[in-house]
């Protein structure tokens, strides 16, 4: 299952994980990970609620030791290494701002043996007060600080240390949605500035998506698939992925034909279908699964001219989300409705697809994904 | 409604006379400590100083406070020790039998201290330690360690392990990190184990009556005054300014706590 | 891939070892503390063990296994009286003390709405001043010449001093309920608080009576915290010896008194130990029997 995604210029590559496993007990919690981890990009661990992403992350920062397998951090081998001795910082979950200290004094925890003098690390955490826009705070408190001051506390506590990777485990997951948003574009602007390579943890895939330069997706300790987030959004490898991100309509399939890169096949619901070619079938009679995005449905109320990719259907039930609608389309010989999403350009849309009303669904060669099928 | 008040006002009146039959022995020492009479009855005889006078004047008296303040301090100390390393070993650590070494270290909470005393006892003779305070300041440990544990496990599973992590995260060892995060969170913990601890130990009369050799503690020295009916006086001056000054503690202690680093964490997440 | 400590030393290895494994990390930490109670409390009760094998002769401790203990036990009928009377005083007190506790911790933890840290110190006061002087303080008032028959004399009452208040079973049970007030009240009020006060509006809306509603619902939940101040107040007083001593004459002697001599003007050792083991033995027996009558209680109720 584990994809190793290996690099061009190895000098380039921060993070080298190379056959781990971590045991807890009988609980396997990551299972044989492979994963390069390259300078300078942000990197997400994505995956539901245990799933390995936290544990693979605290092995980075030295919490947990792998049963087996490699750690490497710059090129040297942190794999035994305790955490207080790894170039590798964390923001954590809660923050652990230290409740008996300031702000400033929270800021130069980690400082004690920087060998620098007292004006010089009085504005170095100046500088970093400035950089999580908190100027003036630094007498501040650490009960008296909202949640995300204290996310910026723990970023500039991590970021002084100037580490060479910063280890970021769902930093925004306790605060509530506008903040999270906000913070996810700082958080983004920041690492720009900054130039360290971020590897965060989250289980929420809209986040990860607009964070991340690269994605690895895991699932039950294992890291199904590394990408960055177009790919795993458009060409997913897998079901799981594609079910994770996003929402996804599935079909069976069997392969009729298979040339000139494009595959032409036939599904009990759909009828003949075409798509641009990818792996998982090559020979006439072949199984696989086709995978198209709600938003990649066009609907109609005239039988539409084409000899693929369309399907007659019955409107169902809508939700109405402001920017989008969601129809769900009842198709003959399909247990579960497809999910069509429509943006709301003009108009009411469901005033006019009315429910139980005859539509057609029309989608193109390319909006679809062939993978291989699952049980 | 009418109901509802009715039994209110029953249960505040319960709570009234509970509280009287909780403090009458306790007011009965400082009211007959200022009495003018050997006697400790009815009517009162006037006010008097001099059994107060009396204590400043007693050899014994000072020596078996000394004695006691002695072996509570050190008792204090070491459970309060050995409690900080069981607490943060049973709550830092994945440990399989923990619960059962716990109940292992409880064990002197629920066996009566007699059987304490007595086993103990039997153990130094047959071991020819001679009796003196050392041994009554081990077998107060071994009844105030386990309180010591209760009440820093307790403060220790009220912090997140990953203050803990955050120090080492950024660079302090295991040592560092003690003394820079965990002690300063603690810290009310170890004070009021302290107390606690402390508290006991003063106040300890059985394992002190078996496990004292010559160096009598100050209940040891209560119990003896109890047969002169000539000293009755002066012991109840010294049980009221025993009164007043656990009180102070008890009030002192309970600032602390209060005043202690509230942890941010739970209030947040 | 195995992690390659082929190059490391051995110093090393162990090292590694310990870092890996938590468990290892946290017996060490626990070791001092546990290498304390062994010492200082197996050790002893093994001592104790062996001794009540053993047989004093005069000044001297024969070393040699002998029953000779147990059986005085039962031959002399005065230890088995003694200790039925110390574990039927122990019951009462038992019982005495959390009835009273009972209220007290249900008023603190359903109707002080403010302050209830205040009204916990309240009680645990009298509770941290010296154990002999409030068992003395007692024996003061309840004396033959003490506060109670002086005060009523005082002011008219009674003519002569009433003697059924000192020097009797009744005397020790009300001197025990008082010094175990807070023991019992602690546990009780703690399981009290913890119970959901919406599972109690429930019971009420589904139509139950305020007083079906405590049997039904409060009771039952308060349990653990009621049996804990059961057992915390009924193991130690068994042992008790100080308050029978001084106010409970000789029709209030309990098992602790006679063990304690045996230590004393007795000595008797091995026989004090013997009769320490046939105590905490019956204690075990009857706290296993109270543990099962709850568990019966519990299941009728629900």
């Amino acid at each position: 299952m584990a994809t190793n995604q290996t690099c061009e210029f190895m000098s380039d590559v921060i993070i080298s994980i190379k056959e781990v496993i971590k045991d807890f007990g009988k609980v396997r919690a990551v299972n044989n990970a492979n994963l390069d981890v390259i300078k300078g990009e942000f990197f997400s661990l994505l995956g539901p609620s245990g799933c390995g992403k936290t544990t693979l992350l605290r092995m980075l920062a030295g919490f947990e030791l792998p049963t087996e397998g490699t750690i490497e951090i710059d090129g040297q081998d942190v794999t035994l290494s305790p955490p207080n001795i790894r170039p590798v910082n964390m923001v954590f979950q809660n923050y652990a701002i230290f409740p008996h200290l300031n702000v400033s004094e929270n800021i130069a925890f980690g400082m004690r043996k920087s060998g620098l003098s007292k004006t010089e690390l009085t504005e170095r955490i100046e500088q970093m007060l400035e950089l999580i826009k908190l100027p003036g705070y630094g007498q501040r408190g650490a009960q008296e600080l909202s949640g995300g001051q204290r996310q910026r506390v723990a970023l500039a506590r991590a970021l002084i240390k100037q580490p060479k990777v910063l280890l970021l485990d769902e930093p925004l997951g306790a605060l509530d949605k506008k903040l999270r948003e906000q913070m996810q574009i700082e958080l983004r602007l920041l690492q720009q500035q900054v130039g360290i390579t971020f590897v965060f943890v989250t289980h929420d895939q809209e986040e990860a998506l607009t964070l991340s330069d690269r994605i690895a997706v895991m699932d039950q300790g294992n890291i199904i698939e590394v990408s960055t987030p177009g790919l795993l959004y458009e060409q997913p490898k897998s079901q799981f992925v594609a079910d994770f991100i996003g929402t996804m309509n599935f079909f069976d399939c069997s392969l009729n034909e298979y040339s000139d890169g494009v595959a032409i096949g036939k599904s009990g619901e759909l009828g003949d279908v075409k798509v641009i070619a990818q792996q998982p079938a090559e020979a006439p009679g072949d199984k696989f699964t086709l995978a198209i995005r709600p938003e990649k449905f066009s609907i109609s109320f005239d039988a539409p001219d084409q000899q693929y990719n369309f399907v007659k259907g019955r409107m169902g039930p809508s939700a109405y989300l402001g920017d989008r609608s969601h129809f769900y389309i009842h198709v003959e010989g399909r247990d579960n409705p497809i999910s069509v999403a429509l943006q709301n350009l003009s108009g009411v849309l469901d005033q006019i697809y009315t429910t139980d009303r005859e539509v057609w669904l029309t989608w193109s060669d390319d909006a679809a994904v062939m993978l291989a099928m699952e049980e | 409604m009418m109901r509802t008040r009715s039994r209110l006002n029953s249960l505040s009146v319960y709570a009234v006379l509970y509280l009287m039959f909780l403090y009458a022995p306790v007011a009965v020492l400082p009211l007959f400590s200022f009495n003018d009479s050997q006697y400790i009855t009815f009517p009162l005889l006037g006010f008097t100083l001099k059994w107060y006078a009396q204590l400043a004047e007693s050899q014994g008296l000072q020596l078996a406070l000394m004695n006691s303040i002695k072996v509570g301090l050190s008792v204090a100390f070491l459970s309060t020790v050995l409690g900080i390393f069981a607490a943060k070993a049973v709550t830092r650590y994945r440990m399989r039998r923990s619960g059962f070494l716990i109940s292992f270290i409880m064990v002197p909470l629920v066996i009566p201290e007699i059987i304490l005393g007595i086993s103990l006892l039997m153990t130094f003779s047959i071991g020819g330690i001679k009796l003196s305070l050392v041994t009554v300041g081990i077998g107060h440990l071994m009844l105030c360690t386990p309180f010591s544990m209760l009440v820093l496990i307790s403060r220790m599973e009220g912090f997140d392990k990953s203050y803990e992590e955050a120090a080492q995260d950024l660079g302090e060892n295991a040592w560092w990190t003690f003394w820079r995060v965990t002690f300063p969170i603690i810290l009310p913990g170890v004070v009021a184990s302290f107390l606690l601890t402390f508290t006991i130990s003063f106040d300890e009369f059985i394992l002190a009556f078996f496990l004292a050799g010559t160096d009598a503690t100050l209940p040891l020295h209560i119990w003896s005054q109890l047969r002169f009916p000539d000293k009755l006086p002066s012991v109840l001056a010294l049980g009221a300014i025993i009164v007043v000054l656990s009180t102070v503690v008890i009030f002192a202690a309970e600032l602390i706590r209060r005043g202690g680093v509230q942890l941010g964490n739970k209030s947040n997440v | 891939m195995r992690i390659s400590t082929s190059n490391y030393s051995l110093l090393n290895r162990l090292q590694l070892k310990f870092r890996k494994s938590e468990a290892l990390r946290g017996y060490t930490l626990l070791s001092p503390t546990l290498m304390v109670v062994l010492l200082g409390l197996l050790f002893p009760l093994l001592i104790l063990v062996t001794l009540s094998f053993w047989k004093q002769e005069y000044v001297d401790l024969i070393q040699t296994f002998t029953l000779t203990n147990y059986a005085d036990f039962f031959r002399k009928k005065i230890y088995y009286l003694i200790l039925y009377r110390s574990i039927r005083i122990s019951l009462l007190v038992m019982l005495v003390t959390v009835l009273l506790a009972y209220p007290l911790a249900y008023f603190i933890a359903f109707h002080v709405k403010k302050n209830k840290i205040m009204w916990i110190i309240l009680i645990t006061i009298p509770f941290w001043t010296s154990y002999l002087l409030r068992v003395f303080s007692w024996k003061v008032i309840l004396g033959y010449n003490g506060v109670i028959n002086s005060g009523l004399m005082s002011l008219g009452v009674i003519g002569e001093p009433l003697e059924f208040l000192l020097y009797n079973p009744a005397a020790v049970v009300i001197t025990l309920a008082h010094a175990w007030a807070a023991v019992a009240i602690l546990p009780i009020y703690v399981s009290l608080e913890k119970i959901d006060r919406s599972l109690i509006e429930a019971s009420r809306d589904l139509g139950e009576s305020a007083v079906m509603t405590f049997i039904r619902v409060t009771l039952p939940l308060s349990l653990p915290g009621v049996i804990a101040a059961s057992l915390l107040v009924f193991i130690p007083t068994v042992g008790d010896y100080v308050t029978p001593a001084l106010v409970g004459g000789t029709r209030g002697i309990m098992i602790g008194n006679i063990i304690q001599s045996m230590f004393g003007k007795a000595l008797n050792w091995p026989l004090g130990a013997a009769l320490s083991i046939i105590s905490m033995l019956t204690v075990t027996i009857v706290v296993c029997i109270l543990l099962g009558a709850t568990q019966l209680f519990r299941k009728k109720v629900a």
